[in-house]
């Protein structure tokens, strides 16, 4: 049952990526001016420009041009970068591994605040420390992360001197940039726990469990927590892609050297096969997280295999 | 004599309309209150920005760059020593346009779509929400970024990137509503006497639908205007002199060892205004619709 399920998952996948190449490939491609002379970059000759126009194939029909761009990709080839001249999948798998552990270790801790502060304020509903965390769960979905970025740095680096400012040495370095980017997902966990703890523990089966004298402790931890925490499985698994595409803010402020701060200097270099492969990578990175949660959302509730 | 009618005083009933049901349900939340507050704060600022400056916000003095405040220039001065609270206030403009433009483009466009998608059904929905699908699959900022890179850098860009980013979610959004509503029976009753296709659009599904589409938009302005700043922030938004928030951050971002008053305040600011939308839309999903709250 399961197998046929991850098999279905994997043929939706499919036209999902076909898409996002479609649209990658039309905006690139649509917008004013030549495109051949945009990826080729401002300081191209005409021999340069000609040279990228028969390599893209911009001479031929729009149909095949698409396929040989997609053709292009499944063979790893995205373009040479206009400023460095090296292979853009080159320089994309040199920083990919940085914002990789960035957005791991930000998801790690909005998990832990997240769920934790969440599971209190559910169980003690209407009491302090659930208007309380409420309240800072808003402020942290109102905070800019860059500017939040900024002040932790303002505070525990410079005023402190407890951890390193910028840079990507050592773990010291991760600390600030992971909770920094984590602020925003720590809210947006906090609130979904919350609100699945409650519903949960308003259900029957909890109800008999109490009355059949658990303890509390039992009932939420053995009982509710299990049924509650599947939804907050979705909204971890899809904050992890967003967090990929939020990194890029955190990343100008803590110089970390991933590929958000590639794709902002790019962006300002107009360096477009580099825009192109890294919004390429990174939704394609972001669909199959989806597809990883929704199989491990299979696992944990089994009713959703049925559907 | 006795009058012998009874003289019985017809009880009255105040019409206020909806939108006073809507406040009088508002009011009764300190954090929507707080919420509307905030924004209004934030509405008259972009107003009356000339008439409530101190200084002028593009008025520069190198001699005064970086100042700490004073009475005079009550956020100090910023690495051109311009005015700060001056270039905060017009700074309110710039956001508030922002806010206004990108959920324009969101609800013109979005809107239609979405409930064309749910009215006619079958193959137009199967196509229009695969496209959907797949503008949803690109994760946060990153569209936007893509269609700034494309079409160049600035304000204009910025809320038109912004702006399409959030066409999906509007699509989404209305599609969900006129489903649910499609299938009421005055809708069919509607059909039934032989209304145009159009008149039933406009008539029942959007009426009917507007209230998670006024609760989004408000949420929406807190999510433009962070998006917004995070542009300016990165350099991607308004050119040089134009006070905006994001960029102001930026600016001050560099002198943060020196002098942490420049990157401080209008990052302050951008916390408060979004907060002020949030906790406005979160009330406001309260009082339209109970049924949304999560």
């Amino acid at each position: 049952m399961s197998g046929q399920y991850i098999i279905r998952r994997l043929l939706i996948m499919i036209p999902v990526l076909f898409g996002i190449s479609l649209i990658i490939f039309t905006i690139v491609r649509v917008l004013p001016g030549d495109p051949a002379v945009v990826l080729a970059g401002p300081h191209a000759t005409k021999d340069v420009v000609d040279q990228v126009r028969v390599q893209l194939g911009l001479d031929k029909h729009p149909v095949k041009q698409y396929l040989l761009f997609i053709g292009n990709i499944f063979k790893g080839d995205l373009g040479t970068s206009n400023r460095t001249g090296l292979p853009v999948m080159k320089e994309i798998m040199s920083r990919f591994p940085n914002t990789l552990l960035l957005a791991l270790a930000s998801i790690l801790v909005a998990t832990l605040f997240g769920v934790t502060a969440g599971i209190i304020a559910g169980v003690k509903q209407n009491s302090k420390f659930d208007y309380l965390s409420m309240l800072v769960a808003l402020f942290g979905l109102s905070m800019p992360v860059f500017w939040l970025g900024l002040m932790l740095m303002l505070l525990f680096s410079i005023k402190l001197g407890w951890f390193p400012a910028v840079g990507a040495e050592s773990f010291k370095h991760l600390i600030l940039p992971a909770i920094t980017l984590g602020a925003n997902s720590t809210a947006i966990i906090a609130r979904m726990t919350r609100s699945s703890m409650l519903e949960v523990i308003r259900l029957d089966y909890i109800r008999t469990a109490r009355a059949k004298g658990l303890a509390e402790k039992v009932v939420i931890s053995r009982h509710a927590l299990k049924n509650a925490l599947i939804p907050v499985v979705t909204v971890i698994g899809l904050q992890t892609g967003t967090l990929l595409g939020g990194a890029v803010l955190t990343e100008i402020v803590f110089a970390w050297p991933g590929i958000g701060r590639l794709l902002v200097e790019a962006i300002l270099s107009r360096d477009y096969p580099v825009v192109q492969g890294v919004v390429l990578l990174v939704a394609t990175v972001f669909i199959f997280v989806n597809l990883i949660v929704d199989i491990l959302y299979s696992y944990l509730d089994p009713r959703i295999r049925y559907h | 004599m006795v009058d012998s009618r009874l003289d019985i005083e017809k009880p009255v009933i105040k019409e206020r309309g909806p939108l006073w049901d809507v406040f009088r349900r508002l009011s009764k939340r300190v954090t929507a209150m707080m919420g509307l507050v905030i924004v209004l704060v934030f509405l008259l600022m972009a107003l009356f920005a000339p008439l409530l400056a101190p200084h002028d916000p593009f008025e520069h003095s190198l001699a005064h760059k970086l100042a700490t405040p004073t009475w005079d220039y009550p956020l100090g001065r910023d690495e051109l020593g311009r005015c700060i609270l001056s270039r905060i206030i017009y700074g309110a403009r710039i956001s508030l346009l922002i806010g206004l433009i990108v959920i324009s483009i969101g609800i013109l466009i979005g809107v239609p779509v979405g409930v064309a998608s749910a009215y006619f059904g079958g193959k137009v929905d199967f196509i229009v929400q695969r496209f959907v699908d797949t503008m949803l699959a690109f994760p946060g900022i990153l569209l936007a970024l893509l269609l700034i890179a494309m079409l160049g850098v600035g304000l204009h860009n910025v809320m038109i990137a912004v702006g399409i980013s959030t066409i999906p979610i509007y699509a989404r959004l209305a599609r969900s509503s006129v489903l649910a509503i499609k299938a009421r029976q005055y809708v069919e009753a509607s059909r039934s006497i032989g209304s145009s296709h159009l008149r039933i659009i406009l008539q029942h599904l959007i009426p009917n639908s507007l209230s998670p589409i006024i609760v989004q938009s408000t949420l929406h302005m807190a999510t433009a205007i962070l998006w917004a700043a995070g542009l300016g922030f990165l350099g991607l938004g308004v050119a040089p002199p134009t006070a905006e928030w994001g960029a102001m951050l930026n600016g001050g971002r560099l002198y943060i060892r020196v002098a942490y008053h420049v990157a401080t305040f209008p990052g302050l600011m951008i916390f408060v205004t979004v907060l002020g939308f949030n906790l406005l839309g979160d009330g406001l999903r309260d009082a339209l619709d109970p049924r949304l709250k999560t």
